[in-house]
């Protein structure tokens, strides 16, 4: 129990997904322009993640290996068709917003590396904790992302306004650029440079290290 | 023609502003060298896949495709990221054994780079674009190309930009990744410079 509890901590900071392990980036920094998209996204991808992981490892031993990457592709795929179909029915103005990232889902390296490096080699049970840890791990960047560009940007969170802008007669002066590509990169990069320089373990070694200047020389 | 091809090398860029193939272009681009060989192998295989997925999806996929064969009330279009994924998986393999046979040289360089292209978003991405944007077949030969164009570039650039970083004096939770992902976003806030460029 204390090792499934532990599959389920560890990805949220410890390992996490796009912090620490580089994966599913792209759809992290696309959606994330205000909360609602970011939490749309959060939710499918998490549903997707920990279906797919289940599955795939109920399946684990009648995959033959040498097909293993198209058999989980189509598992995956499959399942981003029910959660596109879905959401196109119950949250249409959403599912325009997110736009083709929805269907990226597909190639989102996360899912395909957690069934990959761990769902092919452990029960369901674990799969899932393991599944459900990552997603929650990528959960929390994309919400945390989110929310500073939609608070910065716009000056509300889900919709309210929490600084009223001067637009609506408030006093607050909305950063365009946080609505912007380059603001994403930027908040992410802070993002690790804070984790990193708390959790110093995380950091990685210079690969060319400088040679210090030695005393007296 | 020529609006549309710019639009997909710079304004649209697939890496900078899309944030597509993000996870590859932080990854392999230690080296320019690698990086060349991985840009070079999207433009090809995204030139193929976007026009050949354009033709699926309207000859098969689209809603009345099948109005020929008496049948004008199916729509497969909901199948399209199967199909789309599946043809990707097809041709970056075709290509690969393509390669392998009668160019061992390129084969060679590419190697492991190949086989990722099947995972990488931009890929992907740039047909989903297609279906969105119902670009006409002749469109989506052009638009495969430059957007395939527009992400060598960027990962080009990107790799010669971090081989210079790689004696720079960093704090050390900066050094890497965090550093990795402020020269994008640097980079993307170059070409969104872009976005007043034509007409």
């Amino acid at each position: 129990m204390a090792q499934a509890w532990n599959r389920l901590i560890a990805p949220l900071i410890d390992e996490n997904p796009v912090t620490r392990q580089i994966l599913g980036v792209c759809s992290a920094l696309a959606v994330t322009t205000s909360v609602n998209t970011a939490l749309m996204m959060s939710v499918a991808l998490t549903v997707v993640i920990c279906l797919s992981s289940v599955l795939i490892s109920l399946l684990r031993h009648h995959i033959p290996n040498v097909i293993r990457l198209i058999v989980q592709i189509t598992i995956i795929a499959s399942l981003v068709i029910v959660i596109d179909e879905l959401m196109q029915a119950f949250a249409f103005e959403l599912s325009r917003a997110l736009s083709i990232f929805v269907g990226l889902i597909v190639t989102n390296c996360l899912v395909l590396g957690r069934a990959e490096a761990f769902a092919m080699h452990n029960p369901p049970g674990r799969s899932f904790m393991d599944a459900l840890g990552n997603g929650l791990g990528y959960s929390l960047i994309l919400l945390i992302v989110g929310g500073l560009r939609e608070l910065l940007g716009q000056g509300s969170l889900l919709g309210y306004f929490i600084f009223l802008p001067v637009s609506e007669g408030g006093w607050f002066q909305p950063l365009g650029l946080m609505q912007l590509a380059p603001s994403a990169f930027f908040i992410i990069g802070f993002l690790i440079w804070g984790i990193r320089s708390y959790w110093t373990r995380q950091a990685e070694p210079a690969k060319f290290p400088l040679v210090r200047e030695r005393a007296g020389s | 023609m020529t609006d549309l091809l710019i639009a997909a090398i710079f304004q649209e860029n697939l890496a900078l502003s899309f944030f597509l193939g993000i996870c590859t272009f932080l990854a392999v681009s230690e080296r320019v060298e690698t990086a060349l060989g991985l840009g070079a192998a999207v433009i090809v295989v995204q030139s193929i896949t976007v026009p050949v997925n354009a033709l699926i999806f309207q000859g098969l996929l689209i809603d009345g495709a099948w109005r020929w064969l008496g049948l004008p009330d199916v729509d497969l279009s909901f199948l399209k990221l199967i199909a789309f994924i599946g043809v990707i998986a097809a041709m970056v393999q075709i290509l690969e054994m393509t390669l392998e046979r009668y160019v061992p040289v390129l084969y060679r360089a590419l190697g492991i780079f190949l086989p990722l292209i099947t995972v990488n978003c931009a890929i992907l991405g740039g047909s989903l674009f297609m279906v969105e944007r119902r670009y006409e077949p002749l469109e989506a030969v052009v638009y495969g190309f430059g957007s395939g164009v527009g992400w060598a570039l960027a990962i080009v650039t990107f790799a010669a930009i971090r081989e210079r970083l790689r004696y720079s004096n960093m704090p050390d939770g900066v050094q890497g990744l965090a550093s990795a992902f402020l020269v994008t976003g640097l980079m993307s806030l170059g070409f969104s410079a872009f976005a007043g460029v034509g007409p």
